[in-house]
C-alpha cells in the first residue's frame, strides 16, 4: 500500500485486509494507526483518569475502546494507546495539554508496530497455537489486552469488544513472522479469507 | 464363533469394536494383511497368524506381539505413510491398521526369518550383562574406529528417516479446571463427576477409541448395562456438554511443574478422509488446575526359560485381541499365571471357542474358587505348577510345565501342545506421571506394587493407576477423584457384576529344575535382559537399582521398562535380601511414551523456525542484489555486488566511494531507546562512564556504558533532543539487553528518579549517508534546517523535514567521514531512501553494506562491541580512557575499575597490527605469539578481533587484544595463520585519518 | 514450566519472565567507600539455600515489572511475589 503524505509515501509493513467474521479463521493485517506508549505513574493516571479522551481509568491488562481509538494499560504505568492515523499529531497534543504539568513521557510509535486483526470463531485456537495464556471468556474478557509472546515473537494482544476478534500489535519486523505463524496455525480450521 | 474369511484366517466372524464395512490393507514385509477399521496392526496381524514381528535387540532372537499397548517391548516397526513419511520404533499395538501403510520388522539381515545376527543367541553365554563394558576396553583407540561402529550395526533398534518430514506438527497451549487422564472406568467416572460442575474438564487416552479396559471387557455389567452400554452412555453424556474436551490418541506425556501437562495428539496418521490441511500431531500444553491420573495398570509376564518366543503373550492382551479386535491369538492357548486375572481371559477365549489350559503357579488352595469355575466351563486347570520353559523357534508350539510343591521340588515335565500362551504375573500401576509430577510412589506389600504416595501437586490417582483393580471400585474412587478435582462434594457408587476378581502371588523367576544359572528367562524382552543378568549386576556389586539399570539397560530404550521394572526390582531385592521399599524405584522421566521430533518442533521449522527480522529497506536491498548476513534475528545487507564482483571487489567499491563521494548505507536495525524526564540527564550519568549533564540540547555525543563489573557492554551515539529527552542508540545486538539493563536499575536501584524508557528501534528508520558528499545530497531534500558547518555542525542533531515527513537528523560519522544519520518514520524509510539515493546519483551514490561499514569503522579504529570486546574488556583495555569521567562519583561500574586487576599492566589491550607482508589479511580470531619457535603449548598473548583489508591504506589493517599491548607499540609479534605464522608489528589502533579531519568533508573545501 | 505470580498480572507463564537472581542486594549508595574485598562480595557472592528463596523476576513479556518473589529451591513452589521496595514477607525466618 502506498498512500502520499508530503513527497514521502507511507509503505505499510502488511498489506491491511478487512477481516471476515464469517469464517471459522479470518487473519487480516491492519490499516496504518496513530500509536503512542504513554508512561505515567499510577497515581499520576487516577488522577486526571484520561488524557486526549483515551482512558486511564483501567486496571493493568486492560483495554477500553471508545470511538475508533483504544487505551490499552500493559503495566502499572504504561498504555499503549492507539487512535485514527490521520489524528495522530491531534491526539499527541491534546494528551500533552491533560497532562501538563505532570512527570509523564508521551513517544509516538506509530510506526513501530503492525497489527493484525484474528476472528471468527477459531480464532482462540488459532491464537493459542502460540500463546500459553488462557485465552477464555472468564480469564482474558472482552476489554483485556496484554503483552506476551506468540511462539518467538512479543506481542501485545488486545480483545477490545465481546466478538471475537483480537488484536494482535509486534514491532514491525516481527510482522511477518507473527502472520506467518497465524497463517500456519488456522490452516487446520480450513479456508479464511 | 470360528474364523471365517481366508484372508483373516484367525478373526471371528463377529463381535469386537472393529468395523467389517470398512476393510482396509497395508503390507508388512512386502506381504498384504487384510484388516478392518479399528484394527491396530499388531490386531491386523495376528488375524493373519502372523506372530514373528522382530528380532531382539542383543541376542536376535524371534520376537512377537507381546501385549495389546504401549508397554509393547517386542513389536517395533517400521512404519511408512507415503514419500518420507517414514519413522521407526512403532509399536504395532499403537499403529491403526489404514490402507496404504508400509511396515517393516526391523533389526535384522537379510531377512526377518533369516537373521545372520542370530549367532548371538549360540554366543549368548558369554554375551552377559556388562559385556561391551569388560570386552571392549582394550586397546582404548579401537573403540571409536571398530567396536563401537560394529556393535551398532549389529544391535539396536530401527534406522531413523533421512528425508525431510512433508507432514505439518502445531502446538496448542490449553487450560482446564479438571484434568482426566486415561478414560478407562476410573478416569471416565472421574469425568462424568467433574463434568456436572460446569467446569472445563479435559479427558485424554491414548487410544484410539476412549474406554480403556471397558472397550474389551465382554463380561461385566455396571449399574445393570453391559459394559458397552455403560461406555456408550457415558461418553454420550460427556459429549453432549460443552465444558468438556475428550481428545483420544492422546499421550500425555510429561507432568512438569505447577500442573503443566504435555500431551501429543496424533490426528492424521488415522484414516480422516479430506483433512490434508490437519496436521499429524498436535503438541498440548496443558496447565490444569486440578489432574486426575487414571492410567492404569500394566500386566507383568512370567519369567521363565525361553518365555519369549512368539505366540507368548499376556494373558490380558488376549482377551483383548478376542474382544476388542475378535481375533484369535491361536487356536489352542495355555494361560500360565500367579494371578486371578488371567482366569477371565482363559473363560473368554473358551466362550470364543478356543481350547484353552491354564497353568496356575499358586497352589490349589490359593485358587479360590477360581479354578473351580473354569473346569466347570470344561478347562484343564492345573494349579501349583511351574513353567520350564517352552518350544519351538518362530513361534511357540508349546508349554513345558511340572507340578511344584510348597518346598519348589519339581515334578516330571509334561509339554502342553498350543499355538499361543497367556502370561500374568500381576500388575504393575502406571504411576509414570505421578512420579514424573514428583509424588514419591509407595509401596504396597498386599498387591506387590509401588503406588502414588503423597500429591506433591494439584493431582489424585484412581483406579489400576493406584492398584485399585476392582471395577466397582475403581469407579467409585475415580468419581470420586472427580468429584474433588472439581470442587464438588459426593461419593457414588457403582453396581457391578460380576465382582472382578484380583489378587495374585509375586513371582520374580518361576522355580526350575535345571541349573538356573544357565537359564534364560526374560524379564526386559526389549533389552535382552534375562533374570540371571540382574542377579549377575548384583553379585558383581551393584547394588543401587539405579545402577543395576544402566549395567544390564533393563528398563531403557523405547518401553522404558513398562513390563519389566517391578521383576528387575524383585530380583534386586531377592538377591539383596532386602525388601523391596528399600530397594526403591528407578526414576520415571518425561516422555511416558516415544514423542516424534516433529511434535516437539511444532511450528518452528523453516520460515517459522525464528523470526527472520527485516527492515524497511530491505526489499530494495534485495532488488539491487544485496547478499545478507544474519546479524541476530536480523537480516543486513552485507555488501552489494556488481556484475561479476566478488565480495572482495565490492567492499573496495564500496569503501572507495564513501571515501572519495558519497555512500548510502542502511542503519535502521541500531538500538534506539528515548530516554524521557526530568531526571533523564540524571539517569544517564549513572548508567554511562561519561558526563551528560553539560551536553546541550541539539548535540550528540559517543556514550560508553559498562556493567557493574566494570567491563564494557554496549556503546552508541546519544542525542539530547530537548533538556529532558534523549534520543539514545545501541548496537543492533545490545538493544534489548541495553533497555533491560536500564530498566533493571532504573526499577529497582533508583526507582526515585523521575525518567521512562522506551524503545524506538523500529519506529525510527536510519539512513547513514556517509562522504565528502552527504550534505550536497541531502540538502536539496531537507526544509526547516541549516545545514552549514555553523549551523549543524560535527555530532549534532536537528529536528525538521526530509522529503516533507518529520526527521531526526543526525551529523555523525561511524565510517570517519563528512555523514549524516537520517531517521524517519519507519513507514517513510522507502520513500526517503530512494528521494536520496535519486539526489545522489549526480555525486555517483553507492549502497554499502555492513562489511564495507566494518572496513571504514576499523581504518578510523572505532570498535564495535560483541567484536572487539568480549566481556573482559575495560575501556582502558579498549584505549577508552578518556571516555570515563574522573570527576562523576559514580556510575555503573566505576568502582570494579579499581579493582587490582582491572589496572593490571597485562592486561589485554587493543592495539593495531601491521602485517610484515601488506597483502596479508590476517584471520579474526588468529592467536598472537610472541616466539613462534617457542614449544607447544607456547604462551598466547592474545587474538586479532578485527581484520579487512583496506583499499584506503593499500594494505592490510587488523585491530587485537594483545597482553600488555600498549607497550609493545613498534614490536614484532607472530599471528596463526591456516600454514604457520606471520610476521605483525603492533601500531596505533587508527590506520586512516589519523586526526579525524575528515568528519567535516566538503565543509573544508566549500 | 513454572506458574509465576506476577503482582501487577497475576499468574502467568513462566517464559514471559526472566529470573534476575537473589534478591534483596541493593547497590551500595557509595561503592567508592567500600574495599576490594566489599566490593567483590557485592559484585560476585550470592546464597544458594535449599528452601526458600528471595529472587528478583522480570514480567519482561508482560507489564515488563521487576518484582520479587519467593521460590522453594527443592519444590518450586512460590509462596509470593511482593512489589521491588516492599519488605520480604517473611522477613526474619530466612534460611528456615
Amino acid at each position: 500500500m502506498r498512500e502520499t503524505l508530503g513527497v514521502a509515501w507511507r509503505d505499510l509493513v502488511l498489506p491491511a485486509k478487512v477481516p471476515d467474521l464469517e469464517v471459522p479463521t479470518s487473519i487480516a493485517a491492519m490499516g496504518a494507526c496513530a500509536r503512542f506508549s504513554l508512561r505515567l505513574p499510577s497515581a499520576q493516571a487516577r488522577a486526571v483518569d484520561q488524557a486526549g479522551g483515551f482512558a486511564l481509568s483501567g486496571g493493568v491488562n486492560s483495554a477500553i475502546t471508545s470511538g475508533g481509538s483504544i487505551s490499552a494499560r500493559l503495566g502499572p504505568d504504561e498504555w499503549l494507546l492507539i487512535g485514527p492515523e490521520e489524528q495522530g499529531d491531534a491526539l499527541s497534543q491534546a494528551i500533552e495539554v491533560d497532562l501538563d504539568g505532570r512527570f509523564f513521557s508521551l513517544v509516538d510509535v506509530s510506526h513501530r508496530n503492525a497489527a493484525i486483526a484474528v476472528a471468527g470463531r477459531e480464532a482462540r485456537a488459532v491464537l493459542n497455537a502460540g500463546i500459553a495464556l488462557d485465552l477464555d471468556d472468564a480469564a482474558f474478557p472482552p476489554g483485556s489486552a496484554t503483552r506476551t509472546l506468540l511462539g518467538k515473537a512479543e506481542i501485545v494482544l488486545i480483545r477490545p469488544g465481546a466478538e471475537c476478534v483480537y488484536w494482535v500489535e509486534c514491532w514491525r519486523s516481527f510482522a511477518a513472522y507473527v502472520h506467518g505463524f497465524l497463517m500456519e496455525a488456522a490452516r487446520e480450521f480450513g479456508p479464511h479469507r | 464363533m470360528a474364523p471365517t474369511t481366508v484372508a483373516q484366517p484367525y478373526r471371528f466372524a463377529k463381535g469386537g469394536r472393529i468395523d467389517r464395512t470398512r476393510p482396509v490393507h497395508f503390507l508388512f514385509n512386502g506381504r498384504t494383511i487384510a484388516g478392518f477399521a479399528g484394527d491396530s496392526v499388531a490386531s491386523a496381524l495376528l488375524a493373519n497368524g502372523v506372530h514373528l514381528v522382530g528380532r531382539s535387540f542383543k541376542y536376535h532372537r524371534p520376537r512377537g506381539i507381546l501385549s495389546h499397548g504401549v508397554d509393547e517391548p517386542n513389536a517395533l516397526l517400521d512404519v511408512s505413510r507415503g514419500p518420507g513419511r517414514r519413522d521407526p520404533n512403532n509399536r504395532a499395538t499403537m499403529v491403526e491398521a489404514t490402507d496404504g501403510l508400509v511396515t517393516r520388522s526391523q533389526n535384522h539381515w537379510p531377512s526377518l526369518k533369516r537373521d545372520i545376527w542370530a549367532v548371538n543367541d549360540l554366543l549368548a553365554p558369554i554375551i552377559v550383562a556388562g559385556f561391551y563394558y569388560k570386552t571392549f576396553k582394550w586397546p582404548r583407540t579401537f573403540w571409536h574406529r571398530l567396536y563401537e561402529p560394529a556393535i551398532r550395526a549389529a544391535a539396536g533398534l530401527g534406522l531413523a528417516p533421512t528425508e525431510d518430514d512433508p507432514d505439518r506438527y502445531v502446538h496448542r497451549h490449553a487450560h482446564c479446571d479438571v484434568l482426566v487422564i486415561g478414560s478407562g472406568p476410573a478416569g471416565l467416572a472421574a469425568a462424568l463427576a467433574a463434568s456436572g460442575s460446569g467446569k472445563r474438564v479435559i479427558v485424554a487416552d491414548e487410544q484410539a477409541e476412549l474406554g480403556g479396559t471397558l472397550l474389551h471387557d465382554a463380561s461385566s455389567t455396571i449399574d445393570g448395562e453391559s459394559a458397552e452400554a455403560w461406555l456408550a452412555g457415558a461418553l454420550a453424556m460427556l459429549r453432549a456438554q460443552r465444558n468438556v474436551t475428550l481428545l483420544p490418541r492422546t499421550t500425555a506425556f510429561g507432568y512438569y511443574n505447577h500442573n503443566h501437562i504435555a500431551m501429543v495428539e496424533r490426528l492424521v496418521d488415522h484414516p480422516a478422509p479430506g483433512s490434508t490441511a490437519l496436521p499429524r500431531e498436535r503438541l498440548w500444553q496443558v496447565r490444569a488446575k486440578q489432574v486426575v491420573l487414571a492410567t492404569g495398570a500394566h500386566e507383568r509376564p512370567l519369567a521363565f526359560a525361553d518365555n519369549d518366543r512368539p505366540g507368548i503373550m499376556m494373558a490380558e492382551s488376549i482377551r483383548v485381541f478376542l474382544n476388542r479386535y475378535a481375533v484369535a491369538p491361536g487356536r489352542r492357548i495355555v494361560f500360565a499365571t500367579s494371578g486371578a486375572s488371567a482366569y477371565q481371559a482363559a473363560a473368554d477365549a473358551k466362550a470364543a471357542g478356543l481350547d484353552v489350559t491354564m497353568v496356575d503357579t499358586r497352589p490349589e488352595a490359593g485358587c479360590g474358587v477360581q479354578s473351580a469355575r473354569l473346569r466347570a466351563l470344561g478347562i484343564e486347570v492345573l494349579t501349583g505348577h511351574t513353567v520350564l520353559g517352552s518350544v519351538g523357534r518362530m513361534k511357540v508350539r508349546g508349554l513345558i510345565v511340572a507340578p511344584r510343591d510348597a518346598t519348589d521340588r519339581i515334578g516330571s515335565r509334561r509339554t502342553i501342545a498350543c499355538d499361543a500362551v497367556g502370561l500374568s504375573g500381576g500388575w504393575t500401576p502406571a504411576v509414570h506421571l505421578f512420579s514424573q509430577s514428583r509424588g514419591k510412589p509407595v509401596y504396597r506389600d498386599d498387591i506387590d506394587a509401588f503406588v502414588p504416595g503423597t500429591s506433591v501437586q494439584a493431582e489424585r490417582s484412581a483406579g489400576a493407576a493406584k492398584g485399585t483393580y476392582d471395577l466397582a471400585a475403581a469407579l467409585a474412587e475415580g468419581w470420586r477423584a472427580g468429584a474433588e478435582a472439581a470442587g464438588l462434594d459426593g461419593t457414588r457408587s457403582f453396581a457391578v457384576s460380576p465382582p472382578t476378581r484380583t489378587g495374585f502371588t509375586p513371582a520374580r523367576k518361576l522355580p526350575t529344575d535345571v541349573d538356573a544359572s544357565r537359564v534364560r528367562a526374560f524379564i526386559d524382552f526389549q533389552n535382552d535382559v534375562a533374570a540371571k543378568d540382574v542377579e549377575l549386576a548384583v553379585r558383581e556389586g551393584f547394588e543401587s537399582v539405579e545402577h543395576v539399570k544402566r549395567y544390564t539397560t533393563t528398563g531403557m530404550a523405547t518401553d522404558q521398562g513398562k513390563t519389566s521394572n517391578m521383576a528387575a526390582l524383585g530380583l534386586v531385592s531377592d538377591a539383596l535380601g532386602r525388601p523391596v521399599p528399600q530397594v526403591g524405584t528407578t526414576t520415571f522421566r518425561p516422555p511416558y511414551t516415544p514423542v516424534s521430533f516433529g511434535a516437539i518442533v511444532g511450528q518452528a521449522r523453516d520460515a517459522l523456525f525464528d523470526p527472520i527480522r527485516t527492515t524497511p529497506l530491505h526489499d530494495w536491498a534485495v532488488a539491487q542484489g544485496a547478499v545478507f548476513e544474519p546479524v541476530g534475528l536480523w537480516r543486513r545487507a552485507r555488501f552489494f555486488p556488481k556484475r561479476g564482483e566478488d565480495m572482495h571487489a565490492a567492499v573496495a567499491r564500496e569503501c572507495r566511494a564513501v571515501r572519495s563521494a558519497v555512500g548510502i548505507f542502511d542503519a535502521s536495525t541500531l538500538g534506539k531507546i528515548e530516554v524521557v524526564g526530568p531526571d533523564a540527564a540524571e539517569f544517564m550519568n549513572r548508567i554511562y562512564t561519561n558526563a551528560w549533564a553539560k551536553l546541550e540540547p541539539g548535540r550528540c555525543r559517543y556514550g560508553l556504558m559498562l556493567k557493574e563489573d566494570g567491563f564494557i557492554f554496549d556503546d552508541g551515539v546519544v542525542a539530547r533532543l530537548a533538556r529532558d529527552r534523549f534520543h539514545v542508540t545501541t548496537t543492533t545486538g545490545g538493544a534489548a539487553r541495553v533497555l533491560a539493563h536500564m530498566e533493571d536499575y532504573l526499577q529497582t536501584e533508583w526507582s526515585n528518579l523521575q525518567v521512562y524508557l522506551t524503545s524506538v528501534t523500529e519506529q525510527w528508520s536510519v539512513i547513514a549517508v556517509q562522504g565528502p558528499r552527504a550534505r550536497a545530497v541531502i540538502a536539496p531534500l531537507v526544509s526547516g534546517m541549516d545545514l552549514s558547518q555553523e549551523a549543524f555542525p560535527h555530532m549534532a542533531v536537528r529536528i525538521g523535514k526530509i522529503c516533507g515527513v518529520p526527521t531526526r537528523l543526525f551529523r555523525v560519522a561511524f565510517t570517519g567521514e563528512l555523514g549524516y544519520e537520517v531517521n524517519v518514520s519507519a513507514d517513510h524509510a522507502r520513500a526517503v531512501w530512494e528521494a536520496v539515493y535519486e539526489s545522489g546519483r549526480t555525486f555517483g551514490i553507492t549502497p554499502y553494506g555492513t562489511e564495507a561499514m566494518h572496513v571504514l569503522r576499523a581504518e578510523r579504529g572505532f570498535i564495535v562491541v560483541g567484536q572487539d570486546t568480549d566481556g573482559t574488556v575495560t575501556p582502558e583495555d579498549a584505549g577508552l580512557a578518556a571516555m570515563i569521567a574522573k570527576t562523576k562519583p559514580d556510575f555503573v561500574g566505576k568502582r570494579s575499575l579499581m579493582r587490582p586487576d582491572m589496572v593490571a599492566a597485562d592486561r589485554k589491550q587493543l592495539v593495531g597490527l601491521a602485517t610484515q607482508v601488506p597483502q596479508l589479511v590476517l584471520d579474526e580470531g588468529a592467536q598472537i605469539v610472541a616466539d613462534p619457535r617457542a614449544p607447544i603449548p607456547m604462551k598466547m598473548l592474545g587474538h586479532v578481533t578485527s581484520s579487512y583489508w583496506s583499499t584506503a591504506c593499500g594494505h592490510s589493517i587488523a585491530l587485537a587484544l594483545v597482553s600488555g599491548g600498549c607497550a609493545r607499540l613498534g614490536q614484532t609479534l607472530y599471528a596463526t595463520t591456516p600454514t604457520g605464522f606471520a610476521a605483525v608489528r603492533v601500531v596505533e589502533p587508527v590506520f586512516f585519518d589519523r586526526h579525524g579531519e575528515r568528519v567535516n568533508g566538503d565543509f573544508a573545501h566549500a | 514450566m513454572l506458574l509465576v505470580n506476577c503482582p501487577y498480572c497475576g499468574a502467568r507463564p513462566e517464559i514471559e519472565f526472566r529470573c534476575g537472581g537473589e534478591a534483596h542486594i541493593a547497590r551500595p549508595v557509595q561503592p567508592s567507600a567500600l574495599d576490594d574485598e566489599a566490593w567483590a562480595e557485592h559484585l560476585y557472592f550470592r546464597t544458594n539455600p535449599k528452601g526458600t528463596h528471595a529472587e528478583r523476576w522480570l514480567h519482561v513479556h508482560g507489564c515488563g515489572r521487576w518484582f520479587n518473589a519467593l521460590r522453594d529451591t527443592v519444590s518450586d513452589a512460590f509462596t509470593a511475589s511482593y512489589t521491588m521496595g516492599e519488605q520480604r514477607p517473611d522477613a526474619g525466618k530466612e534460611g528456615e
